[in-house]
């Protein structure tokens, strides 16, 4: 301890003022036991002025230091004659600046306090624990954001977020549609309310070039107590103090404005915070447009893709329909395979059913199954005369930019007392097939050329009769061509649909459909496939016409 | 309504003359019996809990004991479909939205729509918005529909355990884009066990307990903290399921070729009776790739004594399944865990105290 003080000085009480101990780069005090100051040096000296050598610590350095000293005193008089480790440093505030005051005990009970500037680290540690924060919250909000593609749930994200980080109310307006904005508010610690709201955004400062996408105004221009009421949340009391509005960029459009508010008791927004709003509104912005583009095009998709998807089949006079189809891309909801039903003029007329498979997958070829049904959907009134229906196909196809073909079955279904006919005529498809009530399975001969390769097609129809309980199965290869089973490689294959549908007799048709795609989905087990159609045309059974009163009026329209 | 309700004596009648109904497949008659008992006064969610979702059971039940057909299955959910889409639109159970939107899906490859669809209906008649999406819905189809329209929650069924990395699936994609699961079904487990396993937000054993969680509110998943499907089922690292799920048609084809060398009289087996067997031990590989990835001893166990069962109802010696397990045994000798739950499933058996047999599967 002594080399340390350097050259002695004349006596206790004095301050030393020259060698090793003056030249000290740090600050240091000697206090005694009694809590008094015995030395201390003159970069101590420059700091605590009134810490001369005499004084008493209680009264003369910060309260943090003086405190630190009695703590010292009882340790290291507990652990005397122990040479173990130093005490932890104690730190505290002198003036504006921050210090460390390291202790080491003398033998004669007095204590040396070394103190360190920390200022710049405590501001480094402090800056680097905001930062932690920001980049903590701009993850999270990373997470979330990206979360959804719903423009409602994308709004409320963001103003939730904003709301528990940023502000005390935060509000997200969108570009105005049909000259009302959408608006969502969250104030803190509650969750967001969505309203649609007939206001001019000019009514705000800052709000209208926002949602134009200018730059902001910084919030110092903007009065608290100038906030339109229409963009306060109901029921919000209190006065607002700092306001910040900032766009939401979006991809080349502003996808809304971002404002944030705090109260009036609460700090105002500094540059940085405006700066950091920026960064959490520039993510946002980005989440918000994709979402909305998202929807913009699921929308565009759904039109187009309703008359591209199969129609729904029910009982049609008297006749039950049920239509089952499993495109290939699950991705996907259509493909290459179709069905239509098209009912005649009149309930004594009989309606068309086709079933078919464009030649590829996907998208395309959804596209000209859609044209291939609303022609025939045209040639309905021909019901009667397939062959000329499939010629006009035929001609149409062959006239079209498309360069593929088709295949498929047209039926002509009529009821007449219980049975029902049925008149079906192949263009190069497979094979349709009839359960009888007592589960034989029959092909229905009938043979035709596909549709659009050549410029003549021949075909020849069949008639059948389908008595009640009965049913008439259209069915594209992608059901015989499946592949898979219990050892895993193995094609469904007619046979084995020939005998599921034996087990189908007396089924109403929908469950004739719903067990067939069953059946040929456990098949599968997850495997690709092609896409994959059916129709069951069924006789409905008539276990029930004594019951025609006045209270089951209508069950028999036919 | 003003009319009293039906005493609660009555119910038993009604169920009675709507399983008549049915398994005589006449559903206008099945149709009467609703509707009269709307007329009598029975709330429309009773008639679609207490009558309709009953009837369902006792398919299934009756099924399992060989006294029903899987072709009069299939009629007799086709009818009751017919009778709550009639019952929907009847005047009674018009209901306006007043509460949230709810989305009711089957897990994919699952064909069992019936009780999804009890639990949409019920939905709808207590007010919430109701997209009814139907069985097996692709994950992807799902979660596109949630993109484009919202929901406040997803309600997702699945009856058969091994749809259930299938339901995981659909349960973490939903939760991914921050919208809460309320699981149900048998496949999730008699106390939800699975659901819970599978991470899902929620679980009912009913219709009516899960209209009740939801008008709760099940809290949103939490986005910000990341979450990974592996997180909530560890064991899978150790890539037996994958090994399992992956080679199932080998598998299949060993030990159906191990259990002919074993039992001479398959030979004489022809190809569809062949094919049968195949298939239940497909389903056997199935069930034990499913509780591999559950990690679930009873999944696989529970799933061996019901087909001993099933096969004593149709006449099948059930002794056949031990074989099958010891041949799988070999085959997988090198995985502890497909050991484990082999072992397991034995036991089980023994329990179970089937009568012995000398022919293996193949059941018509």
């Amino acid at each position: 301890m002594t080399s340390i003080e350097g050259n002695p000085v004349a006596g206790a009480g004095q301050a030393p003022t020259s060698g090793l101990w003056a030249l000290a780069p740090y600050p240091v005090i000697v206090a005694d036991a009694s809590g008094t100051v015995v030395r201390a040096n003159p970069a101590a000296a420059l700091l605590l002025r009134e810490a001369l050598p005499g004084a008493s610590m209680a009264d003369t350095v910060p309260g943090w230091l003086a405190r630190a000293h009695r703590e010292a005193l009882t340790r290291f008089a507990a652990h005397a004659g122990c040479t173990g480790d130093l005490p932890a440093p104690s730190s505290g505030p002198v003036g504006a600046r921050s210090f460390e005051a390291h202790p080491t005990p003398s033998p004669g009970g007095e204590i040396a306090w070394w103190l360190i500037d920390g200022t710049d680290r405590r501001v480094a540690e402090q800056a680097l624990a905001t930062e932690r924060q920001r980049t903590g919250f701009l993850v999270e909000a990373s997470n979330v954001l990206l979360a959804s593609l719903n423009t409602e749930r994308c709004m409320a994200a963001t103003v939730r977020l904003a709301a528990e980080y940023l502000a005390d109310v935060a509000i997200v307006v969108a570009p105005p549609t049909r000259g009302r904005l959408p608006v969502v508010h969250a104030v803190a610690g509650q969750s967001a309310v969505a309203g649609l709201i007939a206001a001019d955004p000019s009514s705000l400062p800052g709000l209208a070039e926002a949602l134009r996408g200018f730059p902001p105004l910084p919030s110092r221009w903007i009065d608290g107590a100038l906030l339109p009421d229409w963009l306060l949340p109901e029921g919000f009391t209190g006065t607002i103090g700092s306001v910040v509005v900032t766009s939401l960029p979006g991809h080349g459009v502003p996808a809304g404005a971002l404002i944030l508010l705090r109260r009036g008791d609460q700090a105002r927004f500094s540059e940085d915070e405006e700066i950091f709003a920026r960064l959490f509104a520039a993510r946002a912005g980005a989440a918000l447009s994709a979402a909305r583009l998202y929807g913009e095009q699921t929308a565009i998709t759904q039109t187009l893709m309703r008359e591209l998807l199969p129609p729904r089949m029910q009982r049609l006079n008297g006749v039950d329909f049920a239509g089952g189809y499993r495109p290939a891309e699950m991705s996907e909801r259509v493909g290459g395979d179709f069905y239509d039903i098209h009912a005649g003029p009149s309930p004594d007329d009989a309606s068309l059913v086709v079933l078919g498979d464009v030649c590829g997958k996907g998208l395309d070829a959804a596209v000209l199954t859609g044209k291939i049904r609303s022609t025939l959907q045209a040639l309905t009134p021909m019901v009667d005369d397939h062959e000329r229906i499939l010629n006009l196909l035929n001609g149409s196809l062959l006239n079209s930019h498309h360069a593929r073909f088709a295949t498929m079955v047209l039926a002509s279904v009529q009821r007449a007392e219980n049975e029902v006919r049925l008149r079906l005529t192949s263009a190069g498809h497979p094979t349709p097939l009839i359960v009888r009530l007592d589960g034989t399975v029959e092909e229905v001969p009938t043979r035709g050329t596909l549709i659009g390769a050549l410029p003549r097609i021949e075909s020849h129809s069949a008639q059948v009769v389908l008595q009640p309980g009965e049913t008439c199965l259209l069915y594209t290869d992608g059901f015989t061509e499946a592949r898979g089973g219990p050892l895993g490689n193995e094609l469904f294959g007619e046979e084995r649909l020939k005998r599921v549908l034996s087990h189908c007799a007396d089924m109403p048709a929908e469950a004739v459909v719903e067990r067939i795609q069953m059946l040929a989905s456990e098949w599968l087990h997850d495997g690709g496939h092609d896409d994959m159609a059916l129709v069951a045309i069924s006789a409905p059974r008539t276990t029930h016409l004594s019951a025609v009163d006045g209270h089951t009026r209508g069950r028999y329209t036919v | 309504m003003t009319v009293a309700p039906v005493p609660q004596d009555a119910v038993p009648a009604l169920r009675d003359a709507l399983w008549a109904a049915v398994t005589s497949r006449d559903e206008y008659r099945a149709a009467d019996v609703v509707f009269d008992a709307l007329a009598q006064g029975m709330a429309p969610e009773a008639v679609l809990l207490d009558l309709l979702a009953p009837l369902q059971v006792r398919v299934g039940a009756e099924w399992a004991a060989n006294r029903l057909s899987v072709t009069q299955e299939h009629a007799a959910s086709a009818i009751t479909e017919r009778v709550i889409a009639a019952l929907a639109h009847h005047p009674a159970v018009r209901t306006a939205p007043t509460l949230g939107r709810v989305t009711v899906a089957c897990v994919d490859q699952e064909w069992h729509a019936l009780p999804a669809r009890l639990l949409a209906e019920v939905l709808t008649l207590r007010g919430w918005r109701v997209d009814f999406l139907g069985a097996q819905v692709p994950t992807a189809h799902l979660i596109a529909h949630l993109h484009a329209n919202g929901a406040d929650a997803v309600a997702l069924s699945s009856s058969v355990p091994t749809r259930l990395p299938a339901a995981h699936a659909a349960i973490t994609g939903c939760q991914a884009i921050g919208i809460p699961v309320i699981a149900g079904g048998p496949a999730f487990g008699d106390d939800g066990r699975y659901a819970r396993l599978l991470g899902a937000d929620a679980w009912a054993a009913d219709a009516r307990g899960a209209a009740e969680k939801l008008a709760a509110g099940i809290p949103a998943p939490d986005l910000a903290a990341g979450h990974r499907r592996i997180d909530d089922l560890p064991h899978l690292a150790d890539q037996e399921f994958t090994f399992v799920a992956r080679s199932q048609g080998d598998l299949v084809k060993t030990v159906l070729t191990r259990l002919e060398a074993a039992f001479p009289a398959m030979a004489s087996y022809d190809a569809h009776q062949r094919e049968r067997t195949a298939e239940d031990i497909a389903h056997i590989v199935d069930f034990l790739a499913v509780a591999l990835y559950c990690d679930a001893d009873e999944l696989f166990a529970g799933f061996i004594t019901w087909t001993a069962e099933i096969l004593t109802a149709r006449h099948v010696p059930a002794a056949s399944l031990r074989p099958v397990l010891n041949i799988l045994a070999t085959e997988l000798k090198d995985f502890p865990r497909s050991l484990r739950l082999l072992g397991e499933a034995r036991r089980a058996l023994d329990a179970a105290s089937v009568p012995s047999g000398t022919h293996p599967g193949a059941h018509a």
